[in-house]
């Protein structure tokens, strides 16, 4: 169904008018304008953008999971009504995404296919569990922040669907983001256990999203390139470095504590440095070896495939409908 | 609005009513139901609550993302009809300590006998047709209920049907969409449709039930008899599966018992999950 809305991929162009695309496209990334759909780019703009939009995509909607895990389970009824609104926001952060990557000519169907097969990728720290109500704090304010921390950037990159789908995902990442530090801040201030679960969850989850930013900027070879094109604003390191101060700043307000003692501000280079990261476990988890990588995508292909028979019935019914009116049409 | 009109309550049947207004003029004392207005509040309250902790499951499950978004929606209405109801019937039942019922106390703290909703609502979700049928039951039934229900003697009661009937329209529209594409789709969901209609209409006949309780509140003009809704049900749920070349399915009817507290095996699952956490920490604020 999805396939329908596609934009049609430019056909085969002359080497002259590859040029005049070109001369076009590197005008428009010098002068920090926004390339849509319809002009002409490198072909490895577009795989890029694809590759990353996609992948962008797939987090939100994995991302779904564990946090859908403690809606049945949430402690108060209105902390249920906001852990779904959060989740049910995700899915359409999803839905945003991925339409902005069939722009690229790719349906959301092969993107979705991709996933199921486990040859796309999607945000590693989505395969970590969430094993106590107090993981939804800690997702909210470190896994969303840290988010923010990534897109915000991003809404200035330099192709016009992607930024401006990430315009409309930040507000409500933000939004989410107050809600898990407020998660916290209530278990902070409760009972001797609830304020044990949250610290609990700071600790497990503290690691994982400073890696979130990607490996450390030496080794991120993919980066250069996609600073000169625009879509990246700030390097890996630059951004994690920034994510540690802001946290530094909030972990005091809830009374909890990062499990780094290496956190300082380094005074000659005016940035904040953090302790050292298990960059193995991030290339275990990436390689599909994290604890719950196999369970996340189970859960995926299970709904994907549990669903087939209404999607097919959809798309009969509709082509149906659209046979009966071109018959009363045309009678 | 003139000073002179202006309510000291914000239950107003036009005002975007939220479970929090209703908690705090129970706080400050402005509104507070009768014994039997609160039993009542409580029913309505449950039927919803149970509906939006089945429906929460398909969250991140659900055929098509569109329908992630679609049954978290109404689920997140059920959900806050739920919290009203419950907030307004908690105000007519005390704590030990003297204190109003709030909706966390009746939502996490009460056993499985002393629920007040009927079967249909904690009926599995089965496969998407399943929940389907289920939700397009709940839909009409509900949408007349309210509809009613803004004209009820009681402003609360009356404010909250106000929102939900609303949304509750929205809901029915969905269902009846599905209802129509799964049983003029293909073989395979026509066949589901059709199981799923008849594994939920057993619980069909519960929903109409007058006992001594609504009567009592129907004839103070404070209720909606259950009775009397059912023959623009009927009408209106037929006029769709006649569209849907479906037939009413005919199925005996369960013998029901929820609103006094008899209820299927499945509702002690749904509870077990449900209440875990809280009751885990009692006291504890989230």
């Amino acid at each position: 169904m999805a396939a329908q809305n596609l934009q049609s991929v430019p056909a085969e162009l002359t080497p002259e008018e590859d040029a005049a695309g070109q001369a076009h496209f590197d005008r428009i990334i010098a002068e920090d304008s926004r390339i849509e759909p319809r002009y002409w780019m490198p072909a490895a703009y577009r795989r890029t953008l694809l590759r990353q939009v996609s992948q962008h995509a797939h987090s939100e909607i994995i991302g779904m999971q564990p946090e859908a895990n403690w809606i049945s389970r949430a402690p108060s009824l209105k902390r249920k009504a906001i852990l779904m609104a959060k989740v049910q926001d995700e899915a359409g952060h999803g839905l945003y995404l991925y339409s902005a990557a069939e722009t690229l000519g790719q349906s959301r169907d092969k993107m979705m296919d991709d996933l199921i097969a486990g040859k796309a990728r999607y945000s590693s720290i989505f395969n970590y569990p969430a094993l106590t109500w107090a993981d939804m704090g800690a997702i909210g304010w470190l896994v969303d922040g840290a988010a923010i921390c990534n897109q915000v950037p991003l809404c200035r990159a330099s192709y016009g669907p992607y930024g401006r789908a990430m315009v409309r995902v930040c507000k409500e990442e933000s939004f989410h983001q107050r809600q898990g530090f407020e998660i916290l801040l209530e278990l902070s201030n409760g009972t001797p256990a609830q304020k044990q679960m949250a610290q609990d969850a700071v600790n497990r989850w503290y690691a994982p999203a400073l890696m979130m930013f990607g490996p450390p900027d030496d080794d991120s070879p993919n980066s250069k390139q996609s600073m000169a094109w625009n879509i990246k604003r700030f390097s890996n390191d630059e951004l994690r470095s920034r994510f540690v101060g802001m946290m530094v700043e909030q972990v005091r307000v809830l009374g909890l504590t990062l499990p780094d003692d290496q956190i300082r501000f380094n005074e000659d280079t005016r940035k904040w440095e953090h302790g050292p990261l298990d960059w193995h476990e991030f290339q275990e988890v990436l390689a599909g070896r994290g604890p719950c990588n196999a369970q996340r995508l189970e859960r995926r292909r299970a709904a994907h495939d549990d669903g087939a028979w209404v999607r097919e019935a959809a798309a009969a019914y509709a082509a149906k409908q659209s046979a009966k009116q071109q018959k009363e049409y045309a009678a | 609005m003139s000073e002179a009109n202006a309510s000291a309550t914000r239950i107003t049947p036009g005002n975007a009513l939220r479970p929090e207004d209703i908690a705090l003029e129970v706080r400050t004392g402005l509104v507070k139901p009768s014994e039997d207005v609160a039993e009542y509040a409580l029913r309505l309250g449950d039927d919803a609550l149970i509906l939006a902790q089945r429906l929460g499951h398909w969250i991140s499950r659900a055929p098509e993302l569109e329908e992630d978004i679609a049954l978290g929606n109404i689920a997140l209405d059920q959900l806050g009809h739920a919290r009203s109801f419950l907030t307004y019937a908690g105000a007519g039942m005390l704590n030990e300590d003297g204190t109003a019922k709030s909706e966390d106390d009746l939502a996490y703290f009460r056993r499985e006998h002393e629920f007040r909703s009927v079967q249909l609502f904690e009926q599995p979700n089965g496969d998407f047709a399943e929940t389907i049928a289920r939700q397009f039951v709940v839909s009409y039934y509900q949408y007349e209920l309210y509809r009613r229900l803004t004209e009820s003697t009681d402003a609360t009661l009356a404010a909250i049907a106000a929102k939900a009937v609303k949304e509750v329209d929205y809901h029915r529209d969905h269902s009846t969409q599905w209802v129509l594409r799964l049983a003029g789709g293909t073989e395979e969901s026509r066949t589901r449709m059709i199981h799923g209609l008849r594994t939920m209409w057993p619980y069909v006949n519960e929903l109409f039930q007058d006992d001594e309780l609504t009567q009592r509140l129907a004839e103070a003009g404070a209720a909606v008899a259950p009775s009397s809704l059912k023959e623009d049900f009927d009408r209106l749920v037929a006029g769709v599966l006649t569209e849907a070349e479906l037939e009413v399915p005919d199925v005996p009817a369960a013998p029901g018992g929820g609103r006094q507290g008899r209820h299927s095996e499945h509702l002690g699952y749904i509870l077990a999950e449900m209440q875990v956490l809280a009751r885990e920490h009692p006291g504890a604020s989230w």
